[in-house]
């Protein structure tokens, strides 16, 4: 019985071994082979087991495979082992699906760089982390993916480590989301001193059994995963490092996006759904910051120039779209948005690459324009990737994704009307940036001339994934259209039933009509200010308080300044008072003493016998007086 | 032949020795110094032997002797030092000899 389960993630860590030791061996072809490969049998591996799940269950609809134990020390036994259930299918599916389609990419656009066989050796490992990630059973095994994320997020953002920038953008990406990795491994201490098990469905037993709901454990406990999550996530307030982590190529940002990494705070909240639904606080926490990251970022997707940091910035606002739905407790609809999201999000950003690639990494979309001759098919797709990402209406997989969201955020007993007023805005915010980007590329003039033509490689994985971002809605359909369930059934066996869903389909036709309402609105004005009427942009950008506003959005609201003045100017300060080691002075000071002493007594060496005469006579009077009168 | 006291014999031998003292603290002729050396080992045998007369005993006579020999070791070492010194220097006075100082 799911016999080919351990293979799914052995296979892509097989070939990162290979390409480590003897990648730089091997013809370019012969490393594309092993690093494409690899991972293409781990997806063909993973579809397999898929449908093994599906056509045959495991008993309670999950299945462990113990591969070995791997440590033992006390009562803290963690075993190498994984975790097959309805979330975990899905989460591997997405990995390495969209992962193979992005090899298959890189196979063609990475071609000229140098280090292509390092290149596929940490992407590799990156989805071989990945998997390790959704599949441990027990959080230990879990945290170690969770860091090979981290690391491989390292590497290969810095891949073109010349230029000291993007090594600078690697370093920030490691340290930011080492911050929430810090809490969540604290909450693993916590978990296992309180619970005395870090396997995962364990815990959840347990801590349903000791903690009632809205304890300080739970809360604790929660609050410390959910730490980890923002961090991974690119979350506020640590999301300063996604948009800088554009440094690395481009299907890197794809990977890091659509498939892996981002999405691992996803997973764990809703792996641990159970956890954060005893901590009711902490849940309400992770709706209010999905809800102010989806903004936040949103209005800086609206103002980028760089295509690739409009992306940044709206994975960003997307993931805040799922953290918001795991707040109001639709599980499975935040899920089934990661899904949609990756097809869409992997296409813009592989579609982004061949402009990117095509125009000598010119990533200014305002000396780009007039593509769309140029790169049809690039074009098609990437339209089909943005109206995805701006949910428009029945036909793209992002409406029906999207819409669900915020229909919970505002009607779920754990939502609320503010929620869903952010999840509106964000909806029309979503669809001015998406289609900004669209008009600004390939529409207008042609401002640049493409000097390299994509080939089938990279238009494959385009077309699959374009076809992907439509039919992928039509698996999860509201109450009003056709109410289809597929995928909410599939993981009713893992995590729970969305809060008052089912119970009545209120006003989610409202809903429908109003997101597919803002949307179009979103998509008129974005076509108004940067096709048919830049001016207007240009007027209001004059404008005083739309400049203000500008330039805070695009520096991404001053995060980063304000974390430059409130962590790393201090923390650079001390670090400049203690370079002269401060503890050293102690030491320094009792060795200056000893020199002094010492000087004082070699000057009494003076070499004239008359004071040594004159020393031994005195002390020869005092020994004697001293015996004399004492 | 009546005995001299033992103080007056004590107090003839503090006084060499502090003129002896003083000689090598304030000569700076290395002759001088070291002739000053001996009236101070006179002195320390003085007042052995007025030790040993007052005592009626021997011993003060036999560390007198004792001293003599000793005494007339380091005359034979001391102006040894006393012709490097002049050799090295051309001179006799002892503050010339200080490239030995810390």
């Amino acid at each position: 019985m799911f016999d080919l389960l351990w293979l799914i993630p052995a296979l892509p860590l097989a070939g990162f071994v290979i390409l480590v030791f003897i990648g730089p061996r091997l013809s370019n072809l012969g490393v594309a082979i092993v690093g494409v490969g690899s991972i293409g049998l781990s997806a063909v591996a993973a579809i397999l087991t898929g449908i093994e799940f599906v056509i045959s269950p495991p008993p309670a609809h999950a299945y462990t495979l113990i591969v070995r134990p791997w440590m033992q020390v006390g009562s803290f036994a963690p075993e190498i082992a994984l975790y097959l259930d309805a979330l975990s299918v899905v989460m591997i599916l997405i990995v390495t699906f969209v992962g193979f389609l992005i090899h298959l990419y890189s196979a063609e656009n990475m071609i000229e760089e140098e280090g292509y066989s390092r290149f596929f050796a940490y992407m590799n490992l990156f989805v071989a982390s990945m998997l390790v990630l959704v599949l441990a059973d027990n959080l230990v095994f879990l945290y170690l993916g969770w860091e090979g994320v981290g690391l491989c997020s390292y590497l290969l953002i810095g891949f073109w480590y010349k230029e000291a920038a993007n090594g600078q953008a690697a370093i920030k990406a490691f340290i930011v989301t080492r911050i929430g990795d810090t809490a969540m491994a604290i909450g693993l201490f916590f978990l296992f001193n309180s619970l005395g098990t870090l396997q995962i469905q364990e815990i959840m037993h347990r801590a349903v059994e000791q903690w009632p709901v809205g304890s300080g454990a739970a809360i604790l406990a929660a609050a410390l995963l959910l730490g980890g999550a923002l961090g991974k996530s690119a979350q506020v307030p640590l999301q300063t490092w996604l948009p800088d982590a554009m440094a690395g190529p481009t299907p890197v940002s794809a990977l890091i996006h659509a498939a892996t990494m981002v999405t691992a705070g996803v997973y764990l909240i809703a792996r641990t759904n159970i956890l954060f639904t005893l901590a009711p606080p902490v849940q309400f926490a992770v709706g209010i910051i999905g809800c102010a990251t989806l903004l936040i970022a949103g209005f800086s997707a609206m103002v980028q120039a760089d295509i690739k940091r409009v992306l940044a910035y709206s994975t960003i606002s997307q993931i805040g779209y799922m953290f918001l739905a795991l707040g109001v407790g639709a599980w499975s609809s935040a899920i089934f948005h990661f899904v949609t999201h990756a097809f869409f999000k992997a296409l813009l950003f592989l579609g982004a690459g061949v402009v990117i690639t095509g125009l000598h990494h010119e990533r200014d979309m305002f000396k780009m324009g007039g593509l769309r001759k140029q790169l049809p098919l690039t074009f098609w797709t990437f339209l089909v990737g943005a109206a995805s990402l701006a949910a428009l209406p029945l036909v793209t997989g992002g409406f029906y994704s999207k819409d669900p969201i915020v229909w919970h955020a505002w009607m779920a007993p754990r939502g609320g009307l503010w929620l869903g007023m952010g999840g509106l805005i964000g909806v029309l915010v979503t669809s001015i940036y998406s289609f900004r980007m669209v008009f600004l590329t390939f529409f207008g003039e042609p401002k640049a001339y493409i000097s390299k033509r994509p080939t089938v490689l990279i238009h494959l994985p385009l077309v699959v994934l374009a076809i992907l971002s439509v039919i992928i809605g039509f698996i999860e359909l509201p109450h009003t259209l056709g109410n289809v369930r597929i995928f909410s059934n599939f993981l009713s066996t893992a995590l729970p039933a969305a809060a008052a869903a089912d119970a009545a389909a209120q006003g989610e036709t409202i809903f429908e009509i109003l997101c597919a309402v803002i949307t179009l609105v979103g998509i008129y004005v974005a076509y108004i200010l940067f096709l048919q009427r830049p001016k207007y942009a240009d007027d209001l950008v004059a404008h005083a308080t739309a400049a203000t506003a500008h330039r805070l959005w695009f520096s991404g609201w001053g995060f980063d300044r304000l974390y430059d003045k409130l962590f790393v100017g201090p923390f650079v300060w001390v670090a400049r008072i203690n370079s002269s080691d401060v503890v050293d002075l102690i030491y320094s000071g009792l060795a200056g003493l000893a020199q002094a002493f010492h000087r004082m007594l070699s000057s009494t060496q003076s070499g004239i016998i008359r004071h040594y005469a004159m020393g031994i006579a005195i002390g020869a009077v005092l020994a004697i007086a001293i015996m004399v009168f004492t | 032949m009546p005995a001299v006291p033992l103080e007056h014999g004590l107090i003839l031998a503090g006084i060499l020795f502090a003129i002896g003292t003083a000689g090598v603290l304030v000569r700076r002729n290395i002759i001088f110094m070291l002739m000053s050396v001996e009236i101070m080992l006179n002195a320390a045998g003085l007042a052995f032997v007025v030790a040993g007369s007052a005592r009626q005993q021997a011993d003060g006579q036999v560390m007198f002797i004792f001293i003599l020999a000793m005494a007339a070791a380091e005359v034979a070492v001391g102006l040894a030092l006393v012709l490097q010194l002049y050799h090295r220097f051309a001179t006799l006075d002892a503050d010339a000899a200080r490239t030995m100082r810390g």
